[in-house]
């Protein structure tokens, strides 16, 4: 057990090193952990940009008839916000958690192909840029900047040229298709570093539930996005060069383009949920201090929600005027893979359930995780039931549902994984004060805001208008909405002052601050560039656990 | 706009001061036919459903909390439980049962909704979505209308609504939630929608697919009348519009305005057919798809200038003068 022993190298303080070397070292870097934390790090950015994105929409629709902006800054608006979250804050977090963790967890020193990983980032951070440059250069090079105004789901035939002038859909294609090159190669890069470099004793059985469902999810990213990408040449094609692939009037199918992004988007909500799962699985067993319960059941729930979530995509398609046939049996299909999500939400209960439960930051933000996505999960439910769904879909309704599975799920879980992880990726302990206040703040405001859009959306309020009639039944419940942001914009910049106070003046974290078991916390934090002295040999799920408890080894169980 | 005037506006209407009467709020919770009660027990359904499933994890997850929790000093693992087979399959079996129970009685839904032909007796209307305003073609009828869909109703049976869906030019979606669920109108398909109203009144609803720009004012009144009234709107609508010699000024500059390209007026030279039909224009409550009501003013402001009222609709501003738009829109008054 001798090699689990903490390297003994000494950290980089040999006196300050000049700035422009530091920023070479960052923008030249191959390490794993550097680029994972500038992904979490843009993602963060992303993520203020896209939620004043959305104070401003809240704003606008506080009340019937406001004026604050037109019609078509708010198409704008909810175009970026909605493509910013979940192709600019969602993959660059999973992506960064899992570029920083992973190699640490099973052991490794960096990824498979540490310059592809490079690579990855910095497609992902352009697209990011090309996307937003569309504010400056969507007219053309004169005049008035405008960004894309045809949704993050861009149906046809509204994104052909006769209804979309200017470049600004060109931006929202290429600032996509560029990141999405990005992500597929790092997710090639998770799949091969994972399949061909743990450590000895890690079978895939032994492996962190952190690494196999971010495994599950890498594949679901190389299956998943090439399909968005070839739909979005086609629309190009059509944009570009004159072709009619979803030009309506020329011949082509709008649904065509809903089918093949359908196809893509489906699995891609399951990519961003997944990683929310895995960071989770590793939180509430540390805290609860008890090993997850049932690690098999868990592991075939991942590789079950991977394969189902291939075949649902026509759920979001329900009021299309398919046939009741195929309405059945994606309907099936859908409320099928509410069966592993509840497997896993009950085994996380059970974990707790007999634990001595720790309420630090970390576990906090996971039982927000559990509730709300419960909740989320049980509207799922709601929706996947066709004739329930063709009276709300693309109303409030949804809106509400998917922000409880997105936000109060995923966001939740990646707070829950900044507090966790922090330590390690700093050496600094956040302010646990600081983290639960920003907690109740989160909490109230985001139930206050999302809660009363299920009921909006069930009194007939489509999604996506800029302002509504008097009279409807949804002032009250639009102005609740918009009372809950300003909670929400509290909480943000508690956390950003909580996040910048702590990498500085945060107390010193040690190598394992939260006694846990996985190997990424034998090792120094931060870790040295090459991670581990020596490598690592397991022969558990817990590796830090047997060395803490040589008397009652994990390994005795499994 | 300002927004003090509107916040005063909703506490009259929350607190039902302000309270319209006729049109009615367009809840799911308030259906006034067959296929909107239909999809309101399923939502009952499905609320008893996941209601107890999310109380009983919820009061399992507030066990944990109230009983598990760490005890200071005291830094003893609890003990490990790795799983329970029997545990995990009483819990994946179970839900399998509940979503088996859920897909058949929702199948059951699906089939008798989706209707490919009209029930009997129903009124068949061709709808057409157009950017940002909807079309209603009667068919055989003979009438073209825009933004209103009238319905006759018999007293004590409900009145069957089958509407033909179609699409102008982008992906539109129709739904009036008081009468039945919504259905996508998309350009390269033909749908069909099954609704019912039970009770004569004003039914709204909106578009509820994006489609550009003013997507927020595509917005759809159903007006249910006793079968006498609509009989009466009926024979109106087929007739050729008024000839009313005391506009014939205000007749002959909307003739020679560019106004006619878009619009028709049946039995005048105004045959286009990218704008609403204006034959009829003063039977219609509302103009502009529903965004303002059809009064002697808010007409005079939408031809001086639509683009004030409705930002980015299709329609211009045409530079008339004052006197000009007063003139045109004498003569529009005349289209009853």
């Amino acid at each position: 057990m001798s090699v689990l022993q903490p390297p003994a190298g000494p950290r980089t303080t040999e006196g300050p090193v000049p700035f422009l070397s530091r920023l070479h070292e960052w923008v030249a870097t191959t390490d794993h952990k550097k680029l994972g934390v500038m992904y979490v790090t843009s993602g963060i950015i992303f993520l203020i940009i896209a939620g004043l994105e959305a104070t401003m929409m809240r704003w606008q629709l506080a009340w019937p008839g406001q004026d604050v902006v037109g019609p078509e800054e708010f198409n704008r608006l909810f175009t970026m916000h909605g493509t910013t979250m979940v192709f600019f804050v969602g993959m660059p977090v999973l992506l960064g958690s899992a570029n920083f963790l992973i190699p640490l967890m099973i052991g490794a020193r960096d990824l498979a192909f540490p310059r592809l990983n490079a690579f990855g980032f910095w497609l992902f951070l352009f697209g990011g840029l090309l996307l937003y440059f569309s504010y400056f250069g969507g007219q053309g090079l004169y005049g008035m900047g405008s960004a894309p105004d045809v949704g993050w789901f861009a149906y046809a035939p509204l994104t052909e040229r006769t209804f979309s002038r200017g470049h600004s859909t060109d931006y929202w294609i290429l600032g996509i298709f560029v990141a999405g090159i990005g992500s597929t190669a790092t997710g090639i890069n998770m799949i091969a570093t994972i399949l061909g470099m743990r450590c000895r004793g890690m079978s895939l059985m032994k492996m962190p539930l952190f690494v196999w469902i971010m495994l599950v999810d890498c594949f679901l990213i190389v299956i998943a996005l090439p399909p968005l990408a070839a739909a979005q040449i086609l629309l190009l094609f059509d944009r570009q060069l004159g072709a009619h692939f979803f030009d309506a009037q020329a011949g082509g199918s709008a649904l065509l383009w809903q089918n093949l992004f359908w196809f893509f988007g489906h699995p891609e909500v399951y990519i961003l949920i997944l990683p929310a799962f895995a960071f989770v699985s590793e939180i509430i067993p540390v805290f609860s201090r008890k090993v997850i319960f049932g690690y098999p059941l868990m592991v075939a729930a991942t590789v079950a929600i991977g394969f189902i979530s291939l075949g649902v995509w026509v759920h979001h398609m329900f009021a299309v005027g398919l046939s009741p046939l195929i309405n059945v049996i994606f309907m099936g299909s859908t409320m099928l893979v509410g069966v592993p999500t509840g497997i896993k939400m009950f085994n996380w209960v059970a974990t707790m359930v007999g634990g001595r439960i720790r309420l630090q930051t970390p576990m906090l933000f996971s039982l927000g995780f559990l509730c709300q996505f419960l909740l989320g999960g049980l509207t799922g439910i709601f929706l996947a039931t066709v004739p329930f769904d063709w009276q709300v879909s693309d109303s409030y309704f949804v809106v509400g549902h998917f922000h409880y599975v997105l936000f109060g799920g995923l966001l939740f879980a990646i707070l829950a994984a900044i507090y966790y992880w922090f330590p390690k990726v700093t050496g600094r302990m956040m302010s646990e004060r600081i983290g639960t206040w920003q907690f109740w703040l989160l909490i109230i405001g985001f139930n206050l805001t999302f809660g009363p859009m299920h009921v909006s959306g069930m009194l007939g309020m489509p999604r996506r208008i800029y302002t509504y009639q008097l009279d409807r039944g949804w002032e009250l419940w639009n102005l609740l909405s918009s009372i809950g942001v300003i909670f929400q914009l509290l909480a943000f910049a508690l956390l950003v002052w909580n996040l910048l106070r702590s990498v500085f003046k945060g107390r010193e974290a040690g190598d394992d601050p939260w006694d846990a078991w996985t190997l990424e916390w034998s090792t120094t934090s931060p870790p040295p560039a090459y991670n581990f002295d020596e490598e690592p040999v397991v022969h558990s799920r817990r590796p830090l656990w047997d060395l803490k408890h040589p008397d009652d080894p994990d390994w005795r169980y499994e | 706009m300002n927004g003090w005037n509107s916040l005063r506006d909703i506490i009259a209407v929350v607190s039902g001061a302000n309270s319209h009467g006729s049109i009615q709020r367009p809840s799911m919770f308030d259906p006034a036919g067959e296929p909107a009660a239909l999809v309101l027990d399923i939502t009952w359904l499905l609320v008893g459903i996941c209601g107890a499933i999310g109380v009983v994890v919820l009061a399992i997850i507030a066990f944990s909390l109230a009983r598990c929790r760490a005890i200071p000093g005291d830094d003893r693992e609890p003990a490990q439980v790795y799983g329970s087979n029997p545990i995990e399959l009483a819990w994946t079996v179970i839900p399998l049962l509940i979503v088996f129970v859920l897909f058949m009685v929702s199948a059951r839904g699906i089939f008798e909704l989706e209707r490919t032909t009209p029930p009997e007796g129903a009124i068949e209307v061709t709808v057409v979505g157009h950017r940002w305003w909807w079309e209603f073609d009667y068919g055989d009828l003979g009438v073209i209308t825009a933004g209103e869909l009238h319905v006759p109703y018999d007293e004590g049976k409900p009145t069957d609504i089958y509407l033909t869906l179609e699409s102008a030019d982008v992906a539109h979606s129709f739904w009036v939630p008081q009468l039945g669920p919504k259905m996508d109108v998309i350009p390269d398909r033909i749908n069909h929608l099954w609704l019912q109203a039970n009770r004569p009144g004003t039914f709204v609803g909106q578009c509820a697919e994006y489609c550009g720009n003013q997507h927020a004012n595509m917005l759809i009144t159903v007006v249910v009348e006793p079968r006498k009234d609509f009989e009466k709107w009926l024979s109106n609508q087929q007739r050729p519009a008024v000839e009313d010699p005391s506009v014939a000024e205000g007749r002959r500059l909307f003739l020679r305005t560019s106004c006619i390209n878009c619009h028709t007026v049946r039995g005048t030279v105004a045959n286009g057919t990218f704008a609403p039909d204006l034959t009829h224009l003063m039977s219609r409550n509302v103009i502009g798809s529903g965004v303002v009501r059809n009064t002697h003013d808010n007409l005079r402001e939408w031809v001086w200038d639509p683009q004030n009222i409705k930002p980015g609709c299709e329609m211009p501003s045409m530079k008339l003068t004052r006197e000009e738009v007063d003139l045109v829109c004498d003569y529009l008054e005349t289209l009853k």
